[in-house]
């Protein structure tokens, strides 16, 4: 074999340096081109309501186009009032159960996980298990019970039959979610607390709830986003238009007998995502945060 | 200041009784280590010390009070965990000031005792930190703080140097000598590193099975070891232990010989002879001698250990002078003297034929 000058060598060296980063941009480019159409799928849904909540109602399933002829904001302004009560009520309605059912849910989930992971108490195990068992009960079979008991009280009608329940630590699966948090957090934290002269609400309070923000705000996440766009519950529980919830009075927009609304139905159902995006993006920074607090050791 | 009174203390879980019956009594402001194998019951003795273990049956008092029925909380007892068990999302100064502030103490005297504290610890430019951003030496000097701030009559520590490396763990073995000095309160110490019992125990109780094996001054259990399982767990390395027929002259060792024993000894049975690996002399001389081969040498720099497998097969450990040089291979006499080495009965128990001599 012959001598390579140095020159000869970095040439060498420079050409396959090229040769690596052609390859690398080129499978990056094939990468992202693939998650590009992937997300566009994702979202397509999404975009064909917000392209038809500013179509003219005629165009919206008759003209394949994404693009709109025109754009009528007017969809908006007039969606808001167009039903025989404005917006403004339904969302008043929506936030106050919304808002009562994520405190509810949150805090008397959290509550009764601190006392499976963490109390001694007679019975625990039986509890736990029976508590485990109503997951495998589906919502429709406890429908009927439920609205008779409901209806016994006098509550139909009222916000109650949606907002009560939550404080009664109603939803094992957040319940479980958060026992199986608690139950990774180190028990040395609760004796050190336990010397430290906390009773076990303050162990729960000062030690244990602090260190769960990604476990609550988890569960604050999905009671928003399920109670805020719920139907069937206000659907069988809501009367009067005066107490409709968004998605309830959304449904209103469709008419069986005159002509249906769409644009302004798609305008309202955009609207109607919002909060759970602001929701969302706040609370996240919740999750993110408790897991970078966690490191223990 | 108090002293710990423990009276047939019985632990189960369930049908299984892991301590049985256990007498201990600490004494005002002594340095009581509990040390054993693992699964010996120290760390549950020590749980049910501070109130977080209940007690089957027996009592305990701290002072003057039974305090059986008395939550954690109410004993006046301070705790410091193998895991530090410090707050995490609690800065230093807040894990320090928790205790203090459930017992609604005046927010003055609160800032008072953490700084004074932080001063007695070196740990006053790490107040604000997490406690994620500490070295485990500084976590473990919080861990420390907190405990000693809130002035407790009582100081328990469970195994609190094992996760700090062995340069910091020496260095804070001595701290925590120096801090039993200055506050002289009573501490309760329990490790399984019986270096760290030897150096830092007024008085140390070995346990094993639920049991006090012994309770003694680190001098009398190196010295004066009341059974074969204190010798041969305290001092580092093993005891060695040769197993001996006694007859009416003394005592028949293998490979050593006959050696000859006082006249209170045992005429017949078998004794467990003991003999540390400093008590061993290279060379002739002494009662018996024999001859071995090294198989292993452990060179420590202050000091050196053969291991010589004798012609019975028959392992010893023995100390020689780190300035000698030795080969593996090489053929050595070994000898021993009687009045240097402990006995055992059949029983296990010692057998005190020197003892007022030493």
């Amino acid at each position: 074999m012959t001598d390579l000058s140095i020159q000869e060598a970095s040439e060498i060296a420079h050409n396959y340096r090229v040769i690596r980063d052609k390859r690398k941009r080129r499978a990056a480019i094939t990468k992202h081109l693939f998650l590009a159409i992937c997300s566009l799928i994702m979202v397509y849904p999404l975009i064909w309501m917000i392209v038809s909540s500013v179509k003219p109602d005629n165009e919206i399933f008759g003209n394949i186009s994404l693009w709109p002829s025109e754009f009528i904001w007017q969809n908006y302004p007039d969606g808001w009032n167009g039903l025989f009560l404005s917006f403004t009520v339904f969302y008043k309605n929506s936030i106050i159960v919304t808002v009562l059912a994520v405190i509810g849910n949150t805090l008397s989930c959290s509550f009764a996980a601190y006392a499976f992971a963490r109390l001694e108490f007679k019975g625990k195990n039986i509890f736990f298990a029976l508590m485990m068992m109503t997951l495998m009960i589906p919502y429709h079979v406890v429908l009927i019970p439920q609205y008779l008991l409901f209806l016994k009280i006098g509550w139909v009608n009222t916000f109650l039959p949606l907002i009560v329940p939550r404080f009664l630590a109603g939803d094992a699966f957040f319940i479980f979610l958060m026992v199986q948090f608690f139950r990774q957090l180190p028990r040395d934290l609760d004796e050190a607390a336990m010397i430290d002269g906390c009773s076990p609400f303050k162990i729960y309070w000062a030690v244990i709830m602090p260190l769960s923000l990604p476990a609550l705000a988890t569960t604050a996440i999905f009671t928003f986003i399920w109670t805020w766009e719920d139907f069937l519950g206000p659907l069988i529980y809501l009367n009067d238009i005066r107490d409709y919830t968004v998605p309830l009075a959304l449904r209103n927009f469709i008419s069986q007998d005159s002509v249906s609304m769409f644009g302004q139905l798609f305008a309202m159902s955009i609207l109607s995502i919002v909060p759970i995006f602001v929701f969302f993006i706040f609370f996240q920074k919740f999750i993110i945060r408790g897991i970078a607090t966690s490191g223990l050791k | 200041m108090s002293g710990v009174n423990l009276n047939k203390v019985v632990k189960t879980y369930g049908d299984l009784e892991i301590i049985h019956g256990i007498d201990l009594e600490v004494h005002d402001g002594e340095f009581l280590v509990l040390v054993g194998p693992s699964g010996c019951g120290k760390s549950t003795l020590l749980r049910m010390i501070a109130g977080l273990e209940e007690i089957t049956d027996g009592t305990i008092s701290i002072g003057d009070r039974i305090v059986n029925d008395v939550p954690a909380a109410q004993r006046n007892l301070s705790m410091v965990f193998q895991s530090y068990a410090l707050y995490p999302h609690m800065t230093v100064r807040k894990n320090l000031a928790f205790g203090l502030g459930n017992l609604k103490m005046p927010k003055a005297e609160i800032a008072k005792r953490v700084a004074e504290v932080a001063k007695i610890l070196q740990i006053e430019e790490l107040l604000e930190r997490k406690p994620r951003q500490l070295s485990g030496g500084q976590k473990q000097r919080v861990a420390i703080g907190r405990s000693i701030v809130r002035e407790p009559e009582l100081f328990l520590f469970d195994e609190p140097l094992s996760n700090l490396d062995a340069e910091l763990r020496v260095q804070m073995r001595v701290e925590l000598a120096g801090l039993y000095q200055r506050l002289g309160t009573t501490m309760i110490y329990v490790t399984h590193d019986q270096i760290e019992a030897m150096t830092l125990a007024t008085r140390i109780v070995v346990l094993q099975a639920g049991i006090i094996e012994q309770v003694g001054t680190p001098f009398d259990l190196y010295n004066f070891p009341q059974n074969k399982f204190v010798a041969t767990f305290i001092g580092s390395p093993k005891m060695n232990m040769i197993e001996g027929t006694a007859n009416k002259s003394g005592l028949l060792l293998p490979d050593f010989g006959q050696i000859s024993l006082p006249k209170n000894a045992p005429k017949s049975g078998n004794i467990h002879f003991g003999i540390r690996p400093e008590q061993f002399t290279i060379g002739k001389g002494g009662d018996a001698t024999s001859t071995g081969k090294i198989t292993l040498i452990e060179y420590l720099g202050s000091e050196l250990f053969l291991y010589i497998t004798l012609p019975s097969g028959h392992v010893v450990l023995v100390q020689a002078s780190s300035q000698t040089q030795y080969k593996t291979g090489e053929e050595l006499t070994l000898s021993l003297t009687a009045k240097n080495a402990h006995y055992f009965g059949e029983d296990n128990l010692r057998i005190p034929l020197y003892d007022e001599k030493k």
